[in-house]
């Protein structure tokens, strides 16, 4: 059973004036395995928060369907198993972070006591540990972002559904949030996270569905997006006579007294190599370039 | 649980704004001035005293019900930190049940700090308490959770200007409607007689909860027209109450 499916999902929106009509989604399959990090990748404005809307309820669609653990995702019995983050996320400032963790819980209609030990226990695994008691109106944006996350977490739930987590988070953050994925993923939960960017999808996500324009136009598992992707191989060496590359029409670039030459050509990698070493040459480095995230990201929305 | 937690979250946030104590206070403020008054007053002073006292806590709890009603649900949406509570297994009903629970708190606690104020005041200077008043308070209290009530209804659509305008309306309109009930019987046109109508059975008749007159002059309270005004307020809170999760079961948080 897929921890996260949408078949199909559609969603047009009609602006007040004119009564025009916007196909937000047009058509979106998406399908998650249980324990998988997926990542929902997207420009501004492609549709990644109304798919998330759409999966937890907060809009409507107009077809398709979209389950949590083969259930409608949008019933109430199956929105206890998911813990959610929404993009820029907002809490009463006018509460503490432990009674935040606290009004959470008892939306989930977990025991007060239960809920006062979970969020201690919480705050500490994102960081908070002392702050406790400290207004939210205190909390920087990193802070709030945290703490988000371990609202996300207060119901234990199977799948975790982050929107935009690394928005506004500085590096160091970033890092932080990124452990943090992985430690969920590593304790057995599902995690689903949208963002736009790539760099922090590309260290730790198992899958990846790209949207553009209200489209899934790529999903796939990101070491069989990338595998496929190797653009050149790039050679350095030295001590090897010019005349000879020159003469066997070896072409190369020269920088720091090292011969760079860039190779298409599997095939011709081992020759370029044979070559090197029977001339007395050395190899400094062989580096597959592969195609990175952001060049297959690039790449689908340029087409 | 769920209903509470928002209901006690709700009450939170308005104990915690300064504009509800600012009202609170002007009430009791205005309590405490009416005595002012009654130095410039020929005549029973008392009277006056209970009249100024019963009409500034009236105005003042009134406008907590519309703008906490109002300001509270609109900032949910406006900021977003309902899509934390909507995406949790609460559904809408029972986020608008928490919304009015915790507003009927909230006005409960304001009315009752100035009701307090107001009869340690009349005791103090006319050494009587009058019981009936009590009953004045009640009523009242039953036409705050109307009026809340009815800004929670247009605040679920509206922005809060719109919601102001329209909760401010059918309160004035609530005052007058008894008038209606003559005029109505007049009416020659079918179709305007038959609007009048509806009109005057689906607009609030606040005038039920007013016993002001009563209570000034001494006269005494019919306990039926007592039970039946809160026979009303209960039939009218949980009609606009359903109407109110209808409308928010539609709406859409883009």
């Amino acid at each position: 059973m897929k921890a996260i499916e949408i078949m199909g999902l559609k969603k047009t929106f009609t602006s007040n004036f004119m009564l025009k009509k916007y196909n937000v989604l047009k058509d979106i399959n998406i399908s998650v395995e249980k324990g998988e990090i997926y990542g929902f990748l997207g420009p501004n404005g492609a549709g990644k928060t109304t798919t998330i809307k759409c999966m937890l309820g907060l809009i409507s669609f107009d077809s398709g369907e979209s389950f949590i653990c083969g259930k409608n995702s949008r019933s109430l019995e199956e929105r206890k198993k998911i813990g959610f983050l929404p993009e820029h996320p907002y809490f009463y400032d006018y509460l503490t972070a432990k009674e935040l963790l606290c009004f959470s819980g008892m939306l989930f209609s977990i025991p007060v006591k239960k809920v006062k030990n979970k969020a201690k226990d919480l705050l500490k695994l994102v960081g908070l540990e002392g702050k406790e008691d400290l207004k939210l109106k205190k909390f920087s944006k990193g802070m709030i972002q945290r703490l988000g996350f371990a609202q996300a977490l207060i119901n234990d739930p199977e799948i975790v559904i982050l929107d935009e987590p690394f928005s506004g988070v500085d590096p160091i953050g970033r890092k932080e949030l990124r452990d943090l994925i992985i430690s969920l993923k590593n304790s057995g939960k599902t995690v689903f996270f949208s963002s736009h960017i790539l760099q922090d999808m590309e260290m730790i996500v198992d899958t990846v569905g790209i949207i553009l324009e209200g489209e899934i136009i790529k999903q796939g598992k990101l070491s069989d997006l990338i595998s496929h992707s190797v653009q050149y191989y790039e050679v350095v060496f030295k001590d090897v006579d010019e005349s000879l590359l020159k003469s066997n029409n070896i072409g190369f670039k020269l920088k720091d007294n090292n011969y760079i030459t860039k190779l298409k050509d599997f095939e011709k990698l081992n020759y370029i190599i044979e070559f090197i070493i029977m001339n007395h040459g050395k190899i400094v480095s062989v580096i597959p370039i592969k195609m990175s995230l952001e060049d297959i990201f690039l790449k689908e929305i340029k087409g | 649980m769920k209903i509470r937690a928002i209901a006690l979250n709700t009450f939170k946030e308005a104990t915690r704004n300064k504009i509800y104590y600012l009202l609170i206070f002007f009430g009791v403020f205005f309590v405490l001035s009416s005595k002012l008054v009654t130095l410039l007053t020929l005549g029973d002073k008392v009277k006056v005293l209970k009249d100024l006292g019963l009409a500034s806590i009236n105005f003042f709890s009134v406008l907590i019900a519309i703008f906490t009603g109002i300001d509270l649900v609109y900032k949910e949406i406006e900021k977003k930190t309902i899509y934390n509570i909507l995406s949790k297994p609460v559904s809408r009903s029972c986020f608008i049940i928490g919304k009015f629970f915790g507003l009927a708190l909230t006005l409960f606690v304001a009315l009752i700090s100035m009701v307090i104020i107001f009869f340690l005041f009349m005791l103090l200077f006319s050494g009587e308490f009058d019981v009936r008043i009590l009953v004045y308070f009640i009523l009242l209290y039953f036409e705050l959770l109307i009026i809340t009530s009815i800004s929670l209804l247009f605040s679920s659509f509206s922005t809060p200007i719109l919601s102001s305008v329209f909760t401010i309306s059918l309160y004035l309109i609530g005052h007058v409607i008894w008038t209606f009930n003559e005029f109505k019987d007049k009416i020659v046109n079918p179709i305007i007689k038959t609007i009048s109508y509806i009109l005057y059975y689906i607009l609030p008749n606040l005038e039920k909860f007013n016993i002001k007159n009563s209570i000034v002059v001494n006269s005494d309270l019919d306990s039926s027209m007592i039970l039946g005004s809160i026979c009303y307020a209960i039939f009218y809170i949980s009609a606009l109450l359903i109407l109110t999760i209808l409308i928010f079961n539609k709406r859409e948080f883009k």
